[in-house]
């Protein structure tokens, strides 16, 4: 098996080869071989930036369907709140998750409610001093994948709490367990997700382990039979527990506020994440405590499996939360181990390092500048590398030949012709 | 070990927005190379404070880097009016930059002895009228 698991997938047939995704890609995880996109596994962070903008729809992210919650007694959803953001006119969440009631679910557990919780925890241990400064916020899987591979110095800084989608699986199983007595496995529990990152999450968590979750649904494949059934409801259940705290998180800056007052920084959209974490590794940051990061353009409403527009989205659920309850999940009694991650997140070193022998590696980064300096520098992507740089770094690697470079090329066909037509 | 990479960049003297590139680009160096992490921070920090530096107070210059498998040599020289008194320079709060150049947030006085605290060795010469150069080492572990 792959020692990465990666949600994005690849229609072969519909990719063209052009270079939009190559030149998208925050980490440079993507090369086009023999006219298809191909990702490196160990640097893909699963942001879902090459789904979006895939002009020719080759790329999509695996999620699971309604069909593979049949085989479980009890099925449950956990929907992030980014879905409440989609739809026209809604005024009332519970519209939503009588919704997801009646397309199949036996039990709706919001993550919002989770979030409420990991808001809570979070203020009690910045009180406590127990989380160091400034504190990273963990919730955005792509963020915490992409520290792990290019900011060693920030690793320690990621607050070491579950994602709010974890408590709510761990929260709504347990519920189900009590109230009917089930075992684990004949519970099916189901986030009903707005982006790539965190089907990768569910499948492969980025500290190990298992997830809480037995599979992650596209907001995006549930859509039409989610809007169809809110259509037509008959009644609408009282199922909602969410404030607006929890609803909050949904967008950029949501999780900041539930800070309710620590001196924050959120922001988002994967380029701009990328430049504060450059700057907060060479300590030009100060004076922010608590910092939230989402890698899409808005927070989670940005995410590529959502349909409606970031921003109208968020305009929505500002409405939305008019009418909400500051919060109504509290910690209380619950088991705050529980919350916590279990694991360090640790540095991977070998996603971007040229050879673990530093000698060899010196060795290789002179070929390289060498090599580079040779290059037109456009940047074209032509040769299938993201820049003429990554494609140095190719060769040197062993992965590449200088002839992939259209300029290259024509160069030495250039020669050879003027060789034959000086010898005529 | 005498293979070291060698890297040169110029430090523009009129645009604060362009400080910092050449600290930035060293730092991807060196995570590509595998450095250790703690040292690419310190060299990152410490670069990053003097190229703010040359643009304050010396119209820009140029910075050479070597990096050597257990060390990293920056030089970072300029043609500027050179630093009249070293001694007060390395006292933390001491600054003499101008009062636009504090609006920004800069000039707190804190540039040579956080590059002081972040590096292993630091050496400079300075000369009134002609310009500084500013010897910087840290140490891989």
């Amino acid at each position: 098996m792959n020692k990465y698991f990666h949600s994005v997938e690849l229609d072969a047939d519909k990719c063209c080869g052009c270079t939009n995704c190559l030149k998208r890609c925050p980490t440079e995880a993507i090369r086009i071989h023999n006219k298809k996109a191909q990702i490196l596994s160990e640097r893909c962070i699963d942001c879902g930036e090459c789904i979006r903008i895939c002009p020719h729809h080759a790329k999509h992210a695996h999620s699971n369907t309604l069909d593979d919650i049949k085989g479980y007694k009890v099925k449950v959803a956990i929907p992030a709140p980014a879905l409440f953001g989609q739809f026209n006119n809604l005024d009332d969440i519970d519209i939503v998750l009588t919704g997801l009631h009646t397309i199949g679910f036996d039990y709706i557990f919001e993550v919002s409610r989770a979030a409420e919780l990991v808001s809570e925890l979070t203020r009690n241990l910045i009180r406590e001093n127990k989380l160091n400064k400034p504190i990273i916020s963990s919730a955005c899987p792509a963020i915490v994948r992409l520290i792990k591979i290019r900011f060693p110095e920030l690793c320690d800084n990621v607050m070491p709490i579950l994602a709010p989608m974890e408590v709510a699986a761990k929260l709504a199983r347990d519920e189900v367990i009590n109230k009917t007595g089930l075992s684990r496995d004949e519970i099916g529990v189901f986030f009903i997700t707005p982006c790539a990152a965190k089907v990768t999450e569910v499948n492969s968590p980025t500290l190990g382990g298992k997830s809480e979750c037995d599979g992650a649904i596209a907001i995006s494949k549930i859509y039409p039979e989610l809007t169809q059934a809110m259509d037509h409801l008959k009644v609408v259940e009282p199922l909602s527990h969410s404030g607006l705290i929890g609803v909050g998180w949904a967008t950029s800056g949501g999780e900041s506020a539930a800070m309710l007052g620590e001196k924050y920084l959120a922001a988002d959209g994967i380029e701009n994440v990328i430049r504060v974490l450059e700057e907060l590794e060479d300590d030009h940051i100060k004076d922010v405590d608590f910092i939230e990061l989402n890698a899409c353009s808005g927070g989670c409403v940005g995410g590529v499996l959502t349909v409606e527009n970031p921003y109208v989205a968020q305009a929505r659920i500002q409405n939305l939360r008019k009418f909400m309850p500051v919060s109504l999940n509290h910690l209380e009694d619950k088991n705050i181990d529980d919350m916590m991650w279990k694991d360090e997140l640790t540095f991977n070193a070998e996603s971007f390092r040229l050879d673990e022998d530093i000698i060899k590696a010196m060795d290789m980064m002179e070929q390289m500048e060498q090599i580079c300096a040779t290059l037109p520098g456009l940047d074209c992507g032509s040769c299938g590398a993201p820049t003429c740089r990554a494609m140095a770094e190719d060769i040197v690697k062993g992965n590449a030949k200088e002839t992939d470079c259209i300029f290259k090329l024509k160069e030495k066909i250039q020669n050879v012709y003027d060789q034959l037509k000086n010898t005529l | 070990m005498s293979n070291a990479i060698h890297l040169h960049y110029e430090v523009p003297g009129d645009d604060f927005t362009r400080a910092g590139e050449a600290s930035g680009l060293v730092k991807k160096r060196l995570k590509v190379l595998g450095y250790d992490p703690d040292a690419i921070r310190r060299v990152a920090i410490a670069m990053y404070e003097a190229e703010i530096n040359m643009v304050i107070h010396a119209n820009g210059g140029y910075c050479d880097v070597d990096i050597y498998p257990d060390r990293v040599e920056v030089l970072l020289a300029d043609s500027g009016p050179g630093i009249e008194n070293v001694e007060k320079a390395m006292q933390e709060g001491y600054s003499t930059a101008p009062d636009n150049v504090r609006n920004l947030g800069f000039g707190a006085g804190m540039g040579l002895p956080n590059i002081k605290k972040y590096t292993d060795d630091m050496r400079i010469e300075t000369e009134l009228g002609v310009g500084t150069k500013l010897y910087l080492t840290v140490n891989a572990n």
